[in-house]
């Protein structure tokens, strides 16, 4: 059963790759949808032990959300906005790789040290979520289009979903508030998609939204 | 204790009401004004019960916070402060009634009248809270309900400012209560005030206490804020402000002293000279000001510093097992507060009522307005003699008792404790001049001689919501003075609370039979005064009365112009203090044969405010405002903080 987690969890960690290095915003939907089924399937082989309604449910609606509901939002949205299909990023798709590299090590090495209250099934748990969150962030951090910041909460919410896996078996409040997150990420998406922020603003560059700061 | 919290219930039913009936027009008003009143009846009786030294009650139940219960409990010291609350609101409601009437056409009344229940209820709370969190909960409430009664006419730049300077002090003060609670609470874990202890330090605690409460009681130098807010404000809000809120301050640093216990002597002292520092200070500034409510306010300043003094005093003498000085000086300091609570809200009331008349608190604009707000002029006079601490009103009893602890003491001890005490009783007495000074000067610029502008000139006295309480002050004021003895017989059974010796009322018995001949003095004279002034009316009954030009010292047709202003009454003693004063004034001299232009024109800064805290905030503004590069507006760069800060950590926590 091992094997089967370990192996779910290192998908985890190649679609966060896929997502740092593609140019395609498509590959990106695709890739953090993905992403969310696989979370489902976790859920599932993480509980397989002892299977309650609940769990199966909840993990259903999981994957169903982050698997299909989003990447579909997220696909009409970047139809919509009509924009470019391509990433913007403001770093090299290389330098992006690298610095997901650096923290990949990084996370090996948080997970090495960092005490849980009960033991995850799996030693790559902990490094799978934790790189799942840092790629996120890195994602908000260095690309413009308002559409990759979202697939880049997406992941960070995916990170999130997946610590809550490791330690949450008698946490299910915690995996049911990673929903709520899903559907609050839906809005935002659907605020792109339905009020149109390419049309207000003429652009769907976040960059360019800096002109609402408050500096004086 | 069901008295209280069903005075707590009207206060917020009265706030709910005043929202309810926004859209009701004078309902808002009935409702705000019915919550307070209501309120206060209920809670007076057992706020006196317990302030007579009747039993202690107290209830303690469970709050959901963390650290928090919901423990209130009703001693003779929360009772004595919970007097003031619930006298003073009420009047000030009623008056507050007639002098938001004419805001109403463009102002909805339902904000301040909701707030004003909040401040009444949150004063409440404060002083009968033990428990850290819930007293911090209901501090805040009082600041920012007081807050936003300051701001009530928020169109005006000068009140907008008075808010953000009231509420960056009040918060800094407040910083440090939190401070001072969690070490109070630290060696036992919960912030019950039965459970404080004192093993992080009396002194570093009283310190604490000192700049944290000092800031609400308005100790110089923390007292910048209050001769801004309080003017401020609508002016039954500054009568609340300044004779009762105030009191809260006083009433923390005596709470946490019951609490830590036995003080050193040099908090004694210390609390001497800040009571030294402020009762000098205020006076001196209240010589100076033109703004008649700001005036009043630093007043407030030197009575909260004379408090402070009588307080101090007690210290000294219990920490020199002195119970004599220790009695009279916490009975001083405890029925100064008192009295000051009635006068400083009369004063505020009636200097309110001129302003409702004649639209401006500039004493440099006012005059004459003995004669066309006649009852208002004789509630304001009343008024300026018990602040002036003269006989027989009540602001001598205090002051009286204090001066009397001060002379003990330098009959008793030596060494530092006779310096302190000397320089006490000098400070005293030079702070009652000037402030008899100042109040000449308030009570002669805007009610005696010739109306200085034209809205003075047609000044009238308001209608009888506002007349009636400060009517009422007036009479208690008299009261109070001419029951002196019967007043220190009364706070001496907390006063055996406070400083632990039982035996207060004997101490006390001498300084009330002292208090008993001051007020029979002054009875007297006043007995005298008015048959003096019966007689003359009654010579002059049959007679005609002619009014004509005094001696005009060879002006013909005097102009009102030509009169004293409050600046040129004060002159020499501003003069004499420029340097402590930092007065600007600024001359345009005549010259030449036949001079065009020439004027001058005074204006009292805060050398407080404007060198210390100036300097201090403009230090910390240029400070931060070298964070302005982290502020770009880009998302990105934001989120880069937060993945920065969040790595930052995972690798300090392991490393």
């Amino acid at each position: 059963m091992n094997q089967v987690i370990d192996s779910i969890l290192i998908l985890l960690t190649l679609t966060g790759f896929v997502l740092l290095g593609s140019s395609r915003l498509a590959a990106c939907i695709k890739a953090v949808g993905i992403q969310g089924a696989l979370l489902g399937l976790l859920a599932l082989v993480v509980q397989s032990g002892d299977l309650s309604i609940t769990g199966v449910v909840l993990a259903l609606i999981g994957a169903t959300v982050k698997g299909i509901l989003l990447p579909v939002l997220l696909f009409r949205a970047m139809r919509e906005a009509d924009t470019t299909r391509e990433v913007e990023p403001l770093i090299s798709f290389n330098l992006s790789v690298l610095a997901g590299a650096l923290e990949l090590a990084m996370s090996l090495w948080i997970g090495r040290h960092l005490r849980l209250p009960a033991d995850p099934v799996s030693s790559f748990f902990v490094p799978a979520a934790i790189f799942t969150i840092l790629a996120g962030l890195l994602v908000i951090v260095s690309r413009r289009k308002a559409i990759t910041q979202v697939i880049g909460y997406l992941m960070l919410e995916n990170g999130v979903y997946v610590f809550g896996t490791a330690v949450a078996l008698r946490m299910p409040v915690l995996v049911e508030l990673g929903i709520l997150l899903d559907v609050f990420v839906g809005v935002f998406v659907m605020g792109i998609a339905v009020f149109h922020i390419s049309r207000q603003f003429d652009h769907i560059d976040s960059l360019r939204l800096a002109s609402l700061n408050d500096r004086v | 204790m069901a008295g209280l919290l069903l005075s707590i219930a009207l206060f917020g039913a009265g706030a709910a009401g005043a929202l309810i009936f926004a859209n009701h027009g004078r309902w808002t008003t009935y409702a705000g004004v019915g919550g307070v009143v209501a309120g206060c009846a209920v809670g007076i009786v057992p706020a006196l019960r317990a302030a007579l030294g009747g039993p202690v009650e107290s209830i303690h139940a469970g709050w959901a916070v963390p650290y928090g219960s919901f423990f209130l409990r009703l001693d003779a010291l929360s009772g004595f402060f919970l007097l003031p609350v619930f006298a003073i609101c009420p009047l000030a409601a009623i008056y507050g009634a007639g002098y938001l009437e004419a805001f109403r056409p463009k102002k909805s009344l339902a904000p301040p009248w909701f707030l004003f229940n909040l401040l009444a209820a949150s004063m409440a709370m404060v002083i009968v809270a033990r428990n850290g969190l819930l007293f911090l909960a209901a501090w805040e409430m009082m600041a920012l309900s007081s807050l936003f009664l300051v701001t009530f006419e928020d169109e005006k730049e000068e009140v907008r400012r008075a808010g953000w300077i009231y509420l960056v002090a009040s918060h800094a003060g407040t910083a440090f209560l939190f401070a001072l609670f969690i070490l109070l609470g630290r060696a036992h874990g919960s912030l019950d005030f039965d459970r404080f202890d004192a093993s992080a330090g009396t002194g570093l605690l009283f310190a604490l206490a000192l700049i944290g409460f000092g800031t609400k009681a308005g100790f110089v130098p923390l007292h910048v804020w209050l001769p801004q807010a309080h003017p401020a404000a609508p002016s039954h809000v500054s009568a609340v402000m300044s004779a009762v809120m105030i009191n809260t301050g006083i009433y923390g640093l005596l709470r946490v002293f019951t609490l830590i216990g036995p003080l050193p002597a040099w908090c004694g002292w210390l609390l001497c000279v800040v009571g030294i520092l402020s009762a000098l200070t205020g006076a001196l500034h209240a010589l100076a000001q033109r703004d008649l409510k700001r005036l009043l306010a630093y007043s407030s300043v030197e009575n909260a510093g004379i408090i402070a003094l009588g307080i101090g005093v007690g210290l000294i003498g219990i920490a020199s097992k002195s119970p004599l000085v220790a009695c009279a000086g916490f009975a001083g300091g405890l029925l100064h507060l008192l009295n000051h609570s009635l006068f400083k809200s009369l004063l505020f009331l009636t200097a309110g009522a001129v302003v409702h008349g004649s639209h401006t608190r500039d004493l440099d604009r006012l005059g004459g307005l003995l004669k066309r707000m006649p009852v208002t002029g004789v509630l304001f006079a009343v008024g300026a003699v018990a602040v002036s601490a003269l006989p027989p009103l009540n602001g001598l009893i205090g002051e009286f008792l204090v001066y009397l602890a001060s002379l003990r003491g330098i009959a008793e001890f030596d060494g530092g404790g006779l310096t302190v005490l000397v320089s006490a009783f000098a400070a005293l007495a030079a702070a009652g001049g000037f402030a008899a000074v100042a109040f000449a000067k308030a009570f002669g610029i805007a009610f005696l001689g010739h109306p200085r502008s034209e809205s003075a000139e047609h000044a009238r006295d308001p209608g009888w919501t506002m007349l009636a309480p400060a009517t009422v002050l007036a009479a208690a004021c008299a009261l109070a003075g001419s029951f002196g003895a019967r007043l220190v017989a009364a706070i001496a059974p907390l006063i055996a609370s406070i400083t632990g010796m039982p035996d207060a009322k004997s101490y006390l018995s001498g300084a009330a039979n002292a208090v008993a001949h001051v007020a029979f003095v002054g009875g007297a004279l006043a007995g005298i005064s008015l048959v003096v002034m019966a007689a003359r009316s009654r010579l002059l009954a049959g007679r005609k009365v002619r009014s004509a030009l005094t001696w005009d010292c060879g002006y013909y047709r005097p102009a009102p112009r030509m009169q004293y202003t409050g600046s040129s009454f004060v002159q020499p003693l501003t003069a004499a203090f420029a340097a402590v004063l930092g007065t600007r004034i600024r001359v345009i001299e005549p010259r030449g044969l036949f001079p065009s232009d020439a004027s001058l024109t005074t204006e009292a800064r805060d050398p407080y405010q404007d060198r210390l805290f100036a300097s201090l905030f403009g230090a910390i503004g240029r400070g931060l405002s070298m964070l302005r590069p982290l502020q770009q507006g880009l998302v990105q760069l934001y989120v880069l903080y937060i993945a920065i800060t969040l790595i930052a950590l995972l690798l300090w926590q392991f490393a």
